[in-house]
């Protein structure tokens, strides 16, 4: 649904997105992944609308993403950003709130607080719902942020309408093992119920575990995409990271091996 | 679409059931600081006279002590409460606008310079109002000194949006900094209309510095009303927009909010009603600090609470900073200005070093 074709970013002289094709599609998840620098946010800033290509095209449905509307657009897709600076005094319930509010959807307040909560409930943060933001812990902030996304695809989603993409830029960055497999968990959730999936990812084996297709960006070039057995390739993976990878080895006898039980959604 | 009617009680968040009862308290609050504003002053011309100020307004009178009363009840008192009100208001709601653009509650109009931008202009239109810019200004009338207020203003903020927004995101640090030299500026330039002009010019500048509602006449009430209206016309357009903003610029778009025009339309209206009260009050600081600030503090942060709450609260504490002004040292008054700034300055230093424990208020 989401289709860019051959785009490209430049600014300054510095080419920060190169000629680069992605497809994203209702049910999958697509993770980016990539050195630091490799233009990955940038690439998803090109996606969201929020800056335009230099070169190429992103058509949404068919139609110029640039065309549609920043309303029309926030019915069709949410973005968590790397960071989110809110120096005000929300209370988690109301930054959720916000996903719906600031849209206006015009959905009935007592759906809209159905829909608020159970956002809340799926990023494991059931019972925060009157604390105040600025006092959250840098983790339990970053999964306030997804769940104002989730509230927003939520409360924009009407019958029969096109299918929706929630966006995540390095969603799991100041999380632990447990959060990152719950908000993995309910990325893939939002992919099996027809949303499509964009996420930026650090962690290789988090890609593996949670992704349907997994896009390797170097200096501004997507080097690789398909699966995780074709992409995370010993060779191509420490050309790009510029340091020796090696996948599916574990350490020798004796050295402690730490690896979250991943993978069970 | 607003948090208070369909919800269950379950669901309801905590401060979503506080907020009607905050504005009702907020209401009251400012009707008692009208009835005090109209009931006090040095004539002792009391509220219980009224009535009789009204009969002679409606029908005329020969008793000297009714036309008295009607002078000072009706003619004085009441365009000066009316004034105060909006004065507050316009102040506080401005100053709330300029906080949800800049996401920084330390944002006040008198702080960072559209007042002093608002002040220049307002002053160049006394000083060369008979002389260089007569055949503009005459045509205007009573709306010369709002209108010219509100070029200032306007020109002032924008010249702010555009400094410390240069990248994409408006920045905080800049934003204050360059309003500080935007005011400083704007200063001098008064300074120097000033020092072009004549005594009773040069009285009526005075009065520009530090505020006053001394000169509150009928007149000046219905100078500002356009303004007035054209601000609470603009405010329901825009706090879906601020309430986006206060997450970022990037942010508010993935919200679905047009950021450019939320941006114009906060300018717009900040510069409305900064220029129009600065015309007919002069600079009054801090009431764009301390209101919305307090309005946070019960209600929070949502501009659907703090855009009314400030507008009542502002036009309550600006008529009580009048009050107080008025009794202070009476029969002589004290400038508006000066008894907002012993307020308000404590108030910014508290938020200041707030600042590094857990966000703002």
């Amino acid at each position: 649904m989401l289709h860019a074709s051959h785009i490209t970013f430049e600014i300054a002289g510095k080419c920060l997105v190169e000629d680069a094709d992605i497809l994203l599609e209702p049910g999958r998840v697509i993770s980016v992944v990539g050195p630091n620098g490799a233009g990955k946010s940038t690439l998803l800033k090109l996606l969201t609308g929020e800056m335009q290509p230099t070169d190429g095209h992103i058509r949404l449905d068919g139609r110029l993403l640039d065309e549609v509307n920043p309303h029309e657009l926030a019915r069709r897709r949410a973005v968590v950003p790397q960071s989110t600076a809110l120096s005000f005094s929300f209370t988690v319930l109301e930054v959720v709130l916000l996903g719906a509010t600031v849209p206006g959807f015009g959905l009935r307040t007592d759906h809209l607080m159905g829909v608020a909560y159970d956002a809340i409930a799926s990023v494991g943060l059931r019972g925060f719902e009157e604390r105040l933001y600025p006092e959250l812990s840098g983790g339990e902030r970053q999964r306030v942020h997804i769940a104002r996304a989730l509230c927003q695809l939520a409360a924009a989603e009407t019958p029969g309408a096109e299918p929706a993409i929630l966006f995540l830029d390095e969603p799991t960055a100041s999380l632990d093992f447990s959060h990152q497999s719950i908000v993995l968990g309910e990325a893939r959730r939002q992919a099996e119920r027809g949303r499509a999936v964009f996420v930026i990812l650090h962690d290789l084996n988090l890609a593996a575990a949670y992704a349907d297709e997994i896009v390797l960006m170097h200096r501004g070039r997507v080097v690789a995409k398909g699966g995780a057995l074709e992409v995370l390739e010993d060779e191509l993976l420490s050309e790009v990271y510029g340091c020796p990878v090696r996948t599916n080895v574990t350490p020798p006898e004796g050295t402690p091996f730490i690896l979250p039980y991943i993978g069970a959604v | 679409m607003t948090a208070e009617t369909t919800a269950p009680a379950v669901l309801r968040p905590a401060r979503a059931r506080l907020i009607p009862r905050f504005l009702a308290a907020a209401a009251l609050v400012l009707a008692f600081a009208a009835l005090l504003s109209l009931s006090l002053g040095p004539t002792g011309i009391t509220l219980t006279s009224l009535p009789r100020a009204i009969e002679a307004w409606i029908f005329g009178t020969d008793d000297a002590a009714a036309a008295r009363e009607q002078l000072v009840l009706l003619d004085i008192r009441l365009p000066r409460t009316l004034l105060g009100m909006f004065v507050g208001a316009a102040l506080a709601v401005a100053g709330a606008m300029m906080q949800g653009l800049f996401r920084n509650p330390l944002a006040d109009p008198g702080l960072i310079g559209v007042s002093a931008g608002a002040a220049l202009a307002a002053v160049a239109t006394i000083v060369l109002g008979n002389t260089m810019l007569a055949p503009i200004i005459a045509p205007l009338g009573i709306y010369a000194l709002p209108v010219a207020a509100f070029i200032g203003g306007a020109v002032s903020t924008g010249v702010l949006v555009a400094i410390a927004g240069r990248h994409g995101q408006l920045a905080i640090g800049t934003l204050l900094l360059a309003g500080i030299a935007l005011g400083a500026l704007a200063g001098a330039l008064t300074g120097l209309l000033a020092f072009g002009s004549d005594d009773r010019e040069l009285r009526d500048l005075t009065l520009w510095s530090m505020g006053s509602l001394g000169g509150a006449s009928w007149p000046k009430v219905f100078a500002v009303l356009p303004f007035a209206f054209v601000v609470a016309l603009l405010i329901p357009r825009m706090v879906r927009g601020l309430n986006g903003f206060l997450l970022g610029e990037a942010q508010a778009f993935h919200l679905g909010v047009n950021v450019e025009r939320t941006k114009h339309l906060a300018i717009l209206a900040t510069a409305a009603a900064v220029g129009a009260a600065v015309a007919v009050a002069g600079v009054i600081g801090f009431v764009g600090i301390v209101v919305p600030h307090m309005v946070r503090l019960v209600a929070g942060p949502d501009h659907r609470v703090v855009l009314p709450g400030s507008a009542l609260l502002g036009a309550a504490m600006l008529i009580f900073a009048d009050v107080f002004a008025r009794i202070v040292v009476r029969p002589a008054e004290l400038p508006i200005g000066i008894v907002m700034a012993v307020i308000g300055a404590p108030v910014f230093l508290h938020l200041v070093l707030k600042r590094g424990v857990g966000g703002f208020g």
